[in-house]
């Protein structure tokens, strides 16, 4: 069989365990929404204050509900035996390991997505900072997912590595989180934002392709 | 299949340490085509360890094994094993043809068709069915059924009798026998007395 039927192979099974586990999928989107619905009650409906703080908000939420969702994405591998028959493919595990993690992101990360443009009307974000938006979580939240693969996979193997995930990940998660929402709040005061999103898709080219390699070679550690 | 390539796992003064305690050392053991390594010893005795390091998950703390004199890191060793551990390596949510394909994409075709496999574990017409409606004994089974679709040499098997009734620890027992007919060879640690009339066994036994 070749790589990229492997590769294909990997994203339709992930996609179709989501599909048959349907929390997975629902718990960081409803966490999403949840959160930003329920700032306006805790600072109070003053429309101006929350247009000034909907960028951070929404991309707070973004980074809480990406880091809440890694955990499913190698726990049940892990846990059934699957982990070791892809680390003992004779492909190359980077190359698998990326096929998951876009999956995890299609089922994680895109719904986000899709509901984020509701949810920034909700609180009152100018009309031109949503495409803006919508380009900083293209560009941010896959970036998320592939750090985070990183820290799922050395964290897999521990009984109780929730907490040790979020130090080591948090940090690396900062950068995307200042321009990010950087780049929306200039966009909604009408500035340009083309070095922010340059900078956040030079970010994402870069987890692209090292990302995948500390990933296989932890997973590997993990699993001794 | 039929394996026409002679290969070797030779593993050289193999030693295993966890926490403090020393499981063996000093092991040194050649398989080649045709062959059955049996291990034996006390739960705790390092069986499975020694497993793990033949699969590469674990370093040995001295020593080292080769696959047909290539260091077993090499690429070739992975094509050319295959593994059945503790954990079966079954997503419960997926039906068994499900798994099957995923196990088949993931390594090279055998001869052996899904189908032809299915119907030789006693599976056939379970195709549909999601693999946590099927029972332990089922499951170990379909896990088997994964080393006669793809494309193998070795077989490492982590006590493959677990869970399986009289019946189905002979068929296991005739598919082994099979696959050593063909010029393979197996690895493997069970507490079950091995019957393999025809096939040249050897053991090792872990103190």
């Amino acid at each position: 069989m070749s790589l990229t039927a492997a590769f294909f192979a990997i994203i339709r099974r992930d996609l179709i365990l989501a599909l048959r586990r349907r929390s997975e999928i629902a718990n960081p989107l409803f966490f999403f929404v949840l959160v930003i619905t329920l700032f306006p009650l805790g600072v109070g409906a003053r429309p101006q204050l929350l247009q000034a703080i909907a960028p951070g908000i929404i991309w707070v939420s973004a980074l809480l509900a990406a880091m809440l969702s890694l955990d499913s994405l190698f726990r049940s591998d892990f846990d059934d035996g699957s982990l070791e028959q892809l680390l003992l493919s004779p492909h190359p595990v980077s190359v698998l390991i990326l096929g998951k993690v876009f999956a995890h992101w299609l089922v994680t990360g895109l719904p986000l997505l899709l509901i984020a443009p509701l949810l920034a009307v909700f609180l009152g974000m100018p009309n031109q900072a949503l495409g803006v938006l919508l380009l900083t979580l293209l560009l941010g939240t896959p970036v998320l997912s592939l750090i985070g693969a990183i820290g799922v996979a050395l964290t897999v193997g521990l009984r109780r590595g929730g907490m040790i995930l979020s130090l080591l990940v948090l940090p690396l998660y900062v950068p995307v989180l200042i321009f990010a929402s950087n780049a929306v709040t200039m966009a909604a005061t009408g500035l340009p934002v083309v070095a922010q999103l340059n900078i956040l898709a030079a970010m994402l080219l870069l987890a692209l392709t090292l990302a995948p390699w500390p990933t296989a070679a932890a997973l590997k550690m993990s699993v001794s | 299949m039929s394996l026409a390539r002679p290969v070797s796992l030779v593993a050289e003064g193999l030693s295993c340490i966890r926490d403090d305690r020393v499981l063996f050392s000093d092991l040194a053991f050649q398989v080649t085509n045709r062959q059955v390594l049996l291990l034996e010893g006390r739960n705790g005795s390092g069986k499975t360890s020694l497993l793990r390091i033949l699969c590469g998950f674990r370093e040995p703390d001295a020593g080292e094994v080769r696959w047909c004199g290539e260091p077993i890191s090499d690429v070739q060793y992975r094509i050319d094993m295959a593994y059945v551990g503790h954990l079966e390596g079954i997503k419960k949510e997926l039906t068994v043809l499900e798994n099957l394909h995923v196990a088949l994409a993931l390594a090279q075709a055998g001869a052996c068709s899904i189908g032809a496999a299915l119907a030789r574990v006693q599976l056939a017409g379970f195709d549909d069915v999601p693999a946590q409606a099927l029972s332990a004994g089922q499951k170990r089974r379909l896990s088997l059924a994964r080393l006669l679709i793809t494309h193998n040499a070795l077989w490492i098997l982590d006590e493959p009798f677990t869970a399986l009734d009289r019946q189905g620890i002979a068929l296991i027992e005739q598919l082994m026998a099979e696959h050593c007919d063909q010029g393979g060879m197996i690895v493997l640690t069970s507490h079950h007395e091995l019957n393999l009339p025809t096939v040249d066994v050897q053991r090792i036994r872990l103190a």
